[in-house]
Formats: C-alpha cells, structure tokens, sequence
C-alpha cells in the first residue's frame, strides 16, 4: 500500500522504534502525573483532618445501667455505667467460651483498657459504639434473654445491620459478622466526674 | 414539497451517513421473527432511562448536596415545587423499575442463552452497563439524606475497609473524610449526577453496536445470518426492526407506562419497597436503625453478604461475606464461558439446566426476601443454604449443561 520504499520492519527498526517508546513511556508519565492531584484532591482534606478534637464528658449523673452518647470525630462514642450484675456477666459469658477474643488479644483498645472489662474503672465502660463489621451503630440490649436474642443472652449489644453481637465490654461473639471486639478510643479521667474522649493526657485537652 | 425534503436529506447525507445509519440500525436492521415477550424489556430499560436523565435534570434543580440542607431541599420539592412530586416520584420510581426490567433482561438472556458465542462481548458489556447500574442506584439513594440513605452508605463504604492493606486508606479516599459526611454526599451527587450517568450513555451505545454487529439473539437460539436468501442476502427468518419491531415495542411501552403510572399514582412508595420508611427521617449520626435493608433490588446480595459468620482459610467472615457479594454479582459475567451445552435456547436444553435454573431463581427470590428480614439465626442458616444453591448454578454449570440430554434444534424459526 505505501507508496515509499521502506519495508515495515525497516519502519520500525532502530531509531524509530526506540523514539515510539520513548514517546509513549514519557506519555504515561505525564498522564500519570497529571492523574496525582486529582486522586489526591478526593483524600480528607485539611479541615477535615482538623476537626478531631478530643470531647469532655460529665459523667456524674450517669446512672447504673445508663448509656450516654457522645459525638466524637463524626462517630458516636458510648459511655456506659455498668452495674454490678453487667460486670457479673462479664465473667459468665468468658466461662461459657462463647466470645471470640475474650481477652483482647486483637489490638482494638489503648494498652490501658486491655483488662478484664476493657476499661480504666471497672463499671464505666468507653467505647466506639460503631459495629466493626460494617459501620452500623449496634443497639443496646440490656434485657435479659430476650425473645428475639435467645435464652442465653445476658445484656450487650446486638447490630440491626447484620445480625453481630457484642457483650457488655463490647467482645465480639463467636459466628457472628463482625470481625473483632468495638474499638476504646483513648480516654482520660480528668477527675472523678469528667471524662475526655480522643485524648490519652490531660494537657492536649 | 417532498422534492425539498428529498434534496434535502442528499444535502445532509453528502455530509453526514444519515440514511446508511437509519438503514443499518433500524429500517435494514434484520431482526429474527420470532421475537416473544421477553425481548420487551431492552426498549424498556431505553424508555426508562431517558425518564431517569431527564426527571433527573429537573430534580437537580431544586436539590441541595450538603448534610445540612439536602433531606430539606428533598422535602421541598415534594411539597413546594409545582409538580415536583411527580418528578420525583417518577424518578424513584424509574429506579425501581430500571431494576425490573433490567433483571427481566438478563433472564430472557440466561433463558435462551443470548450471552453464548458470538455474543459474549455483547454480554459483558451489558454486564458492565448492570454494575453502572447498581452504582447509580447506590449513588441516588445517598442523596435524600435520610436514615436509610446515611446507614446504606455506611455498610456500602466500609465494605471497601474489609479490603486487606488499603482497606482503610481507600475508604478515606472514597469519603474524603474520616466519617461518612457532607464530604462524601457532594461527591456522590457528582457522580451520580455527571460521572455515572456519561459511563452509561457510553456503554449503552457500545451495547447496541454490539448487539447489531452479532444480531439479536431468538427464542430458539439459533443463528438467523446462518440462512440467507441467495439473492438479497438478507436472512430468510428475519425482518425490518423498523417498523415491525419499533410497533411491537409500542404495545410493550403502552403497557409498561400503565404499570409505571400507576405505581407513581397509587403506590409510590410500593409498601416500603421502593422507598423506605426509615428514610423519611433525616440522617442520625448517633444512631442506626432499628431494622435496615436495602432497597429491594440489592436485597438478594446482602443476604449472601450477611450470611458467612464462620472465618475461614485463615481469612475473616467480614472478608468473605464481601468476597461473596462482589463474587455473586460478577459471576454473570463468566456464564458464556460456563455453558457448555451444545444448544442455546431452553427450549431444546434438557432436565439438568430447567431444574438448575429454577433452583437459581427460587434462590434468588428467597435470598431477596432474607435481606428485608432481621437476621435471626433461622434466617442467616436458609441464607447460607440458598447461598451455595446460588454459586451451584454457576459454578456447576460446565458439567450439568454437558452432560445434559439436548433436543435437536429447528434449522428454521
């Protein structure tokens, strides 16, 4: 078909093949680059980031058995005051082996919570209230063997979305969804009755 | 007056391929004759998207993507705007039915085998112009910001979380914030309001070049180019799509619209169906739904999502459920592949194939109507089991459709 005298593999031989790809590479250089400040433009951005500041909480009007909520970083945080019958059951449930990871061996809480109750003070128990399955936000069952829950429920949380179920120290149930237990975000005591969610030290309040 | 048309057109054809196009595509397009009620449903999923694309528009007009305003600015346009009710109901009602017709399409394609050679790239593309579907449908659900729109997108997004190494670094990416926010409900409307629908425009174009390169498919899945007459060369069993099929499709879209109508008129919300009670409250951050569930088309999928509790090879359940939702959609695209029988159409495939694919749609049924349901232990073992029956079509299918006893196919429609 072409009219000159060159054969395709001279065409394409040496020099000519060498600046094709050169073209091309330099191509797929600049495209990715220019790909960069628009996939980085969809990360948070700086207001975003900024606006994870720690929350305080008085907690001396919360009474055994309450569960308070709180907004922090766009999630909800439980405070929960657990009577001396939910912290009971804690101990029932681990003698029924019927949790996943009864003694948080997964790194879901700061060092600090890494106990028995996963908590600082035995009864108030802080935690992300966000299922760590799928995000949804698990419901508060107190009540003892309910109908819907089994005879064998003693009190925790159960997720709507799909079915996880969580003790009163928010430990994950054995063939449930969920992967792992609900995460303690950093808490300090400020003093008896205030409580800083998303901090670890009274300065950064 | 017909010699200035007629100039006219030369006038044009000279300078554009008008005539050969409208030739090639509907008045010299040869269809198979035997066209039945399922082949409705391809002009049906048109006629809805151009309902969508241009109630759609209009929506846009009154609708604000910002946390803080857009469940206001829905509610506006159903109580203020003249007539935004219809519009609106026409497209939330559009959306259910995208899904209506689009399913209806795919079975008429997995009953007489449409997706088989040498149709297989007509197939996948349908497939990708489905999951540009599902996005769209997720995407819009978003926008009313209520609790179903808030809580939906939450289980959608921390899917991509379960991803292992990237997980939460992509859902980051995806939100643009640490949380689902405003962040993320104005990128959704960009997407579901420019990006999406452009992808499907495309794909719907690159879907009926493809389609009219191979020619439709029939009931009895046999090829109709395979008989041409001698002289003309058009094939003996076929006619004109145009005017024999574009009056069928008439019919069809009479009746549709009846149906159409009267959900927008009567039933807009079909009993919590198509629009959920749940999402007639604004978003609450603090607090997820007593009961949720998707909307009814993703139904089937978040049963299989939900119904692996048991971690195993060494991955976790949260994990595979995932796997399992994006395996149960993504497999259609592997059936012209999977088939193996010698015949097409259902009418000549044997016994295997009819009780497997009935198996398939009662598992489908069943699995739809699981995922309207609370997760009780009852529930989450019949999803498990309707699970494997769904994967056993599939991935089954290479052996049973062999083995199966074929009858022989006609030579002519």
């Amino acid at each position: 078909m072409m009219a000159d005298s060159f054969s395709m593999d001279e065409k394409m031989s040496g020099r000519r093949k060498f600046l094709v790809a050169a073209t091309s590479v330099a191509g797929g250089v600049a495209g990715a680059a220019i790909a960069t400040p628009f996939l980085l433009s969809m990360m948070p951005s700086e207001r975003a980031k900024a606006a994870g500041a720690p929350v305080e909480v008085n907690i001396s009007k919360l009474e055994p058995g309450m569960l308070l909520m709180v907004e922090w970083r766009g999630r909800v945080v439980w405070v929960l005051n657990r009577t001396p019958e939910m912290l009971e059951s804690l101990v029932k449930i681990e003698e029924e082996d019927v949790l996943a990871d009864p003694n948080s061996e997964k790194n879901q809480q700061p060092e600090y919570a890494k106990n028995h109750t996963r908590s600082i003070k035995p009864e108030i128990f802080v935690t992300e209230g966000v299922c760590t399955h799928l995000g949804c936000s698990p419901v508060f069952r107190k009540d003892i063997a309910p109908a819907d829950l089994g005879p064998d429920w003693l009190g925790g949380f159960f997720c709507p979305c799909h079915g996880s179920k969580f003790d009163l120290a928010g430990r994950v149930y054995k063939h449930v969804p969920a992967p792992t237990n609900l995460v303690v975000p950093p808490h300090v005591y400020l003093d008896d009755s205030r409580l800083l969610i998303g901090s670890e030290s009274e300065g950064s309040a | 007056m017909s010699n200035l048309f007629n100039s006219m057109i030369e006038w044009i054809d000279k300078r554009f391929p008008l005539t050969s196009t409208w030739k090639a595509h509907l008045s010299e397009y040869y269809a198979p004759k035997n066209f039945n009620f399922w082949y409705f449903f391809g002009s049906l999923a048109l006629l809805v998207l151009v309902n969508q694309l241009i109630t759609g528009i209009f929506l846009t007009m009154n609708y604000k993507p910002d946390a803080n305003q857009a469940f206001a600015s829905v509610e506006y346009i159903m109580r203020d705007v003249d007539y935004g009710w219809l519009i609106r109901y026409m497209h939330s009602t559009g959306a259910s039915m995208f899904f209506v017709v689009v399913y209806l399409h795919m079975f008429r394609g997995m009953l007489y085998g449409s997706y088989r050679k040498p149709r297989e790239l007509l197939w996948l593309v349908g497939m990708c112009l489905f999951f540009v579907l599902m996005a769209l449908a997720f995407t819009g659900y978003i926008l009313p910001w209520g609790q179903m729109s808030y809580w939906g997108a939450q289980v959608i997004v921390s899917m991509f979380g379960a991803i292992p190494a990237i997980g939460d670094t992509l859902q980051q990416w995806l939100l643009g914030d640490f949380t689902l926010s405003d962040a993320a409900l104005n990128r959704f409307f960009a997407y579901h309001v420019v990006t999406l629908p452009l992808v499907l425009l495309v794909l719907v174009f690159v879907h009926i070049l493809a389609l009219h390169e191979t020619g439709s498919n029939n009931p009895d899945g046999i090829e109709i180019k395979e008989n041409k007459n001698p002289s003309t060369g058009i094939p003996v069993d076929g006619i004109p799509f145009h005017p024999y099929y574009t009056v069928k499709d008439i019919v069809g879209v009479v009746v549709f619209l009846i149906v159409f109508c009267g959900i927008i008129f009567f039933a807009p919300e079909m009993g919590g169906y198509f629009l959920e009670y749940n999402n007639f409250i604004p978003a609450n951050t603090l607090q997820t739904p007593d009961h949720i569930a998707p909307v009814w088309y993703f139904t089937p999928y978040y049963s299989m999502l939900r119904a692996v509790t048991v971690n195993f090879l060494g991955v976790d359940a949260k994990l595979w459920g995932v796997i399992l939702m994006a395996g149960s959609v993504v497999i259609f695209c592997f059936l012209p592949w999977l088939d193996r029988s010698p015949v097409k159409s259902v009418r000549y495939k044997g016994p295997y194939f009819k009780i497997a694919l009935t198996l398939f749609v009662i598992s489908f049924f069943v699995l739809g109507w699981l995922g309207t349901k609370s997760p009780t232990p009852m529930y989450t073992f019949l999803a498990q089991i309707f699970t494997v029956i769904y994967f056993a079509f599939f991935i089954l299918m290479p052996w049973y459709s062999k083995i199966d006893k074929t009858k022989p196919e006609p030579k002519r429609l």
